[in-house]
C-alpha cells in the first residue's frame, strides 16, 4: 500500500509574532503520509504538532501566525500557493478535519444532518435531495443507530462520542485523500475512545484514506498509527515506524515520554514507586536554547548538544535528531 | 408513509407545545394580551369609537370623563378616547417600524464589522460616536433639520438606536466566530458569506430579537418626548406625545387629559419589555430553567 505519499510537507516553518518576539511554532517540520496508512504525530502541549496541521489546511490565524517557508504538497501540488478560492475546494473536499472538542465543534442551531449536506453541498454540487441521503448515508457509515432521526436531531441532543462521529462524517463526507485528526479523541472517555478510534479504522480500511493523527498519547499512536512522528519545540525529533519506536525508541525525549507512561504490569501498593518524569518544562517558543532543544531537559546532554543534531537515519525509515542516539 | 399519517405527527406536537406554552409562560401571555388589546383598540379604532380625534367641538370643552365622553374631552372638545386609541397607531408603526430599521441595518453592519478586520475600527468609532451623543438631542437635531412627520420621527429614532443593535451584533460575531464550530466550517471549505449566513446569523438572532422589543418600547417613548418637546410629529396628529403636550396647561383643570394617553403609553412599554423578557426566558433555556425553580 505504500506508494507515493499522498501529502507531503517539506521543511515547513510557521511562525507567530507576539510580544515577546517570534515564535517559532512549526520549525523545519517534513514528513509525509501514503494512501491508507496513519501517520502519527506526538508530542506535548505546545509542540507544534497542531499548527502543523493547521498550516496544512492553511487554517493558520494570520495575524498573528504566518508560514515563513516551506511546502505542503497534496499528491504533488504545493498548497501553499493556491489562491484562496483553490484552497476552499481543499478544504473539506480533499483534506477533512477533525478537532478535538466535539461537544464545540458543531454548530448548535443546526441540524446534524443540515451541517454534513452543507459540506457535501459545497463541494459536490448535489440537489438537496440527494445532499441529504449522502447525510444519511454518511451518519450510517459511522455507525450511529437510526441515522434518519438523527440527522434531524441537534448537537445538544448528542453525547459526546456521537457528535465526534457526526464531525467524522462530516470530514469524510466527500471522500478525502487526507483526514487530519486533531486529538479526536482527548475530550472522550476511554471507553468511547476506543471505538471512535476503531471506527477511524475500520473507514480507513474502507476508504484508504490517509489519516493524520495528532495526539498526546501514546497509547492512541500504539494502537492505530502505522508510523510515529514524535515532535518537541517545534521540530521533528524522531520518525519511525510504530513498532521500531515502542521496541527501541531513539531520542532520549521518545524514551523520556515512554516511561512517564504508567504501566499496567507494574506492581501495586509502595513498591510501585513514583512514576519517571521528563524533569524541566518545555522551552519558551520564543526563546530558544542553542542546538538541541531538548538538551537542558535530557539527562544525556554533553558539549556536543551545544550544536544542532541532523536528522540521521539509524535503521530503515527510523531517523532521529540526536548526538546520541539509541544510548 | 401516507398524507394522512404525515399530517397528524405534523399537526399533532405543535397544538400541543403551543397550548403549553401559553400556561408556562404567563409572562408571555399576559403581554401578548396586553399588546393585543391595545393594537387592536388601535386598528379598529374607527369601529370602536363615533368620535372623529380632529373634529372640534367648541361647547364639549374640558368635559371630564362621562358615558358620552369615556376620557372627558380635550380644550378644543375633541374626544380623549378617541385621540388615545387613534394615538396608538402612530405609536405603534413608531415602535415596530424603528424596532425593525435599527436591527436591519445594524444586523448587517455589526456583523460586516465583526467579520472583516480592517472594517471594525470604522464601525465602532463611527458607532461610538453617535452613542455619544444623548439620543434624544441627536433626534431634535435630526427633526429641526426636516419637515415634521411620521416618517422623519421613524428615521430621527432609528438613528440613535442603531449603535446599539451594531455593538450587540459586534460583539456576539467576536464570540461565535472564535467557536471551534466556526472553524471546522471554516476547514470544510465555507466561504464567507456563507459563514455569516448559515453559521453566524441563526446564533445572534435570539439575542436580536430580545434587543428588538427593547428598542421598539424605548422607541415608544421617545416618540412621546419628542411630541412632548415639540420637536415630534406634526402637532395635528394625535400621538401620546402630541396630546399629552397639548393637555399639559390644562392638567390642573382636567388632569385625564394627561392622565389616559399616560397610561396607555406606560401600558404598551409595559407590556413590550415583558414580552421581551418572556422570549428572552423562552429562548435561553438554561435561564429559564433556573427562574422555573
Amino acid at each position: 500500500m505504500t506508494d507515493s505519499p499522498v501529502l507531503q510537507i517539506e521543511d515547513l516553518r510557521t511562525q507567530f509574532l507576539t510580544h515577546g518576539g517570534i515564535a517559532k511554532a512549526v520549525d523545519g517540520v517534513s514528513y509525509h503520509v501514503n494512501r491508507g496508512e496513519t501517520l502519527g504525530v506526538v508530542g506535548e502541549s505546545g509542540c507544534g504538532k497542531s499548527v502543523t496541521a493547521l498550516s496544512v489546511m492553511r487554517l493558520v490565524p494570520d495575524p498573528p501566525g504566518r508560514i515563513v517557508s516551506g511546502r505542503v504538497l497534496l499528491h504533488g501540488q504545493d498548497l501553499l500557493e493556491l489562491d484562496e478560492a483553490a484552497m476552499r475546494r481543499v478544504r473539506g473536499n480533499r483534506i477533512g478535519m477533525i478537532f478535538q472538542e466535539p461537544m464545540t465543534s458543531l454548530n448548535p442551531v443546526l441540524t446534524v444532518g443540515r451541517q454534513i449536506e452543507e459540506v457535501v453541498a459545497l463541494h459536490q454540487n448535489l440537489p438537496a435531495r440527494q445532499a441529504a441521503e449522502r447525510a444519511v448515508e454518511m451518519l450510517r457509515l459511522v455507525q450511529i443507530p437510526e441515522p434518519q432521526r438523527r440527522a434531524r436531531e441537534y448537537p445538544h441532543q448528542l453525547s459526546g462520542g456521537m457528535r465526534q462521529r457526526v464531525m467524522i462524517a462530516m470530514a469524510l463526507s466527500c471522500n478525502p485523500e487526507v483526514l487530519i485528526a486533531d486529538e479526536p479523541t482527548t475530550a472522550l472517555d476511554v471507553t468511547i475512545q476506543a471505538q471512535i478510534l476503531e471506527l477511524i479504522r475500520e473507514i480507513q480500511q474502507r476508504t484508504g484514506t490517509a489519516i493524520v493523527l495528532i495526539t498526546h498519547d501514546l497509547g492512541v499512536i500504539a494502537e492505530t498509527a502505522d508510523r510515529v512522528v514524535v515532535m518537541y519545540a517545534g521540530k521533528k525529533v524522531e520518525e519511525a515506524p510504530v513498532t521500531a519506536l515502542f521496541d527501541a525508541p531513539l531520542h532520549p525525549y521518545t524514551r523520556g515520554l515512554m516511561v512517564s507512561m504508567p504501566r499496567l504490569d507494574s506492581p501495586l501498593g509502595p513498591e510501585r514507586g513514583e512514576l519517571p518524569e521528563i524533569p524541566g518544562m518545555v522551552p519558551s517558543l520564543s526563546a530558544l536554547p542553542e542546538g538541541c532543544r531538548f538538551a537542558p531537559r535530557c539527562p544525556l546532554a554533553v558539549q556536543q548538544c551545544r550544536e544542532e543534531p541532523p536528522l540521521i537515519e539509524y535503521a530503515p525509515g527510523h531517523v532521529a535528531a540526536c548526538w546520541r542516539a539509541g544510548e | 408513509m401516507s398524507i394522512a399519517t404525515t399530517r397528524t405527527r405534523i399537526v399533532r406536537p405543535l397544538v400541543v407545545r403551543r397550548r403549553g406554552l401559553l400556561t408556562r409562560h404567563p409572562r408571555i401571555t399576559l403581554a401578548a394580551l396586553l399588546l393585543g388589546t391595545l393594537a387592536g383598540l388601535a386598528i379598529f379604532a374607527p369601529f370602536i369609537t363615533e368620535y372623529d380625534p380632529m373634529t372640534l367641538a367648541v361647547t364639549q370643552r374640558l368635559r371630564p370623563p362621562s358615558a358620552a365622553h369615556w376620557f372627558g374631552t380635550d380644550a378644543y372638545g375633541r374626544d380623549t378616547f378617541s385621540r388615545t386609541i387613534y394615538g396608538g397607531r402612530i405609536s405603534m408603526q413608531i415602535g415596530v417600524s424603528v424596532a425593525a430599521m435599527s436591527v436591519l441595518i445594524g444586523v448587517v453592519v455589526g456583523m460586516l464589522g465583526g467579520a472583516i478586520r480592517w472594517l471594525d475600527p470604522i464601525v465602532m468609532r463611527i458607532s461610538d460616536g453617535l452613542m455619544s451623543i444623548p439620543a434624544i438631542l441627536l433626534a431634535i437635531a435630526l427633526m429641526s433639520l426636516t419637515k415634521a412627520s411620521v416618517a422623519t420621527v421613524i428615521i430621527a429614532i432609528t438613528i440613535p438606536e442603531v449603535p446599539r443593535v451594531i455593538r450587540l451584533v459586534r460583539s456576539l460575531v467576536l464570540t461565535i466566530r472564535e467557536q471551534t464550530y466556526m472553524q471546522a466550517a471554516i476547514a470544510s471549505g465555507t466561504r464567507l458569506p456563507r459563514l455569516m449566513l448559515r453559521h453566524i446569523l441563526p446564533n445572534v438572532l435570539t439575542p436580536l430579537i430580545v434587543q428588538a422589543t427593547y428598542i421598539c418600547a424605548s422607541a415608544v417613548l421617545l416618540e412621546a418626548y419628542l411630541g412632548f418637546l415639540g420637536a415630534g410629529t406634526p402637532t395635528e396628529v394625535p400621538s401620546w406625545g402630541n396630546i399629552i403636550a397639548e393637555n399639559r396647561t390644562f392638567v390642573q383643570l382636567a388632569t385625564w387629559n394627561v392622565m389616559f394617553p399616560g397610561v396607555f403609553l406606560a401600558l404598551m412599554v409595559l407590556g413590550v419589555n415583558m414580552l421581551g423578557d418572556g422570549v428572552r426566558d423562552l429562548l435561553d433555556p438554561r435561564l429559564a430553567g433556573r427562574i422555573g425553580k
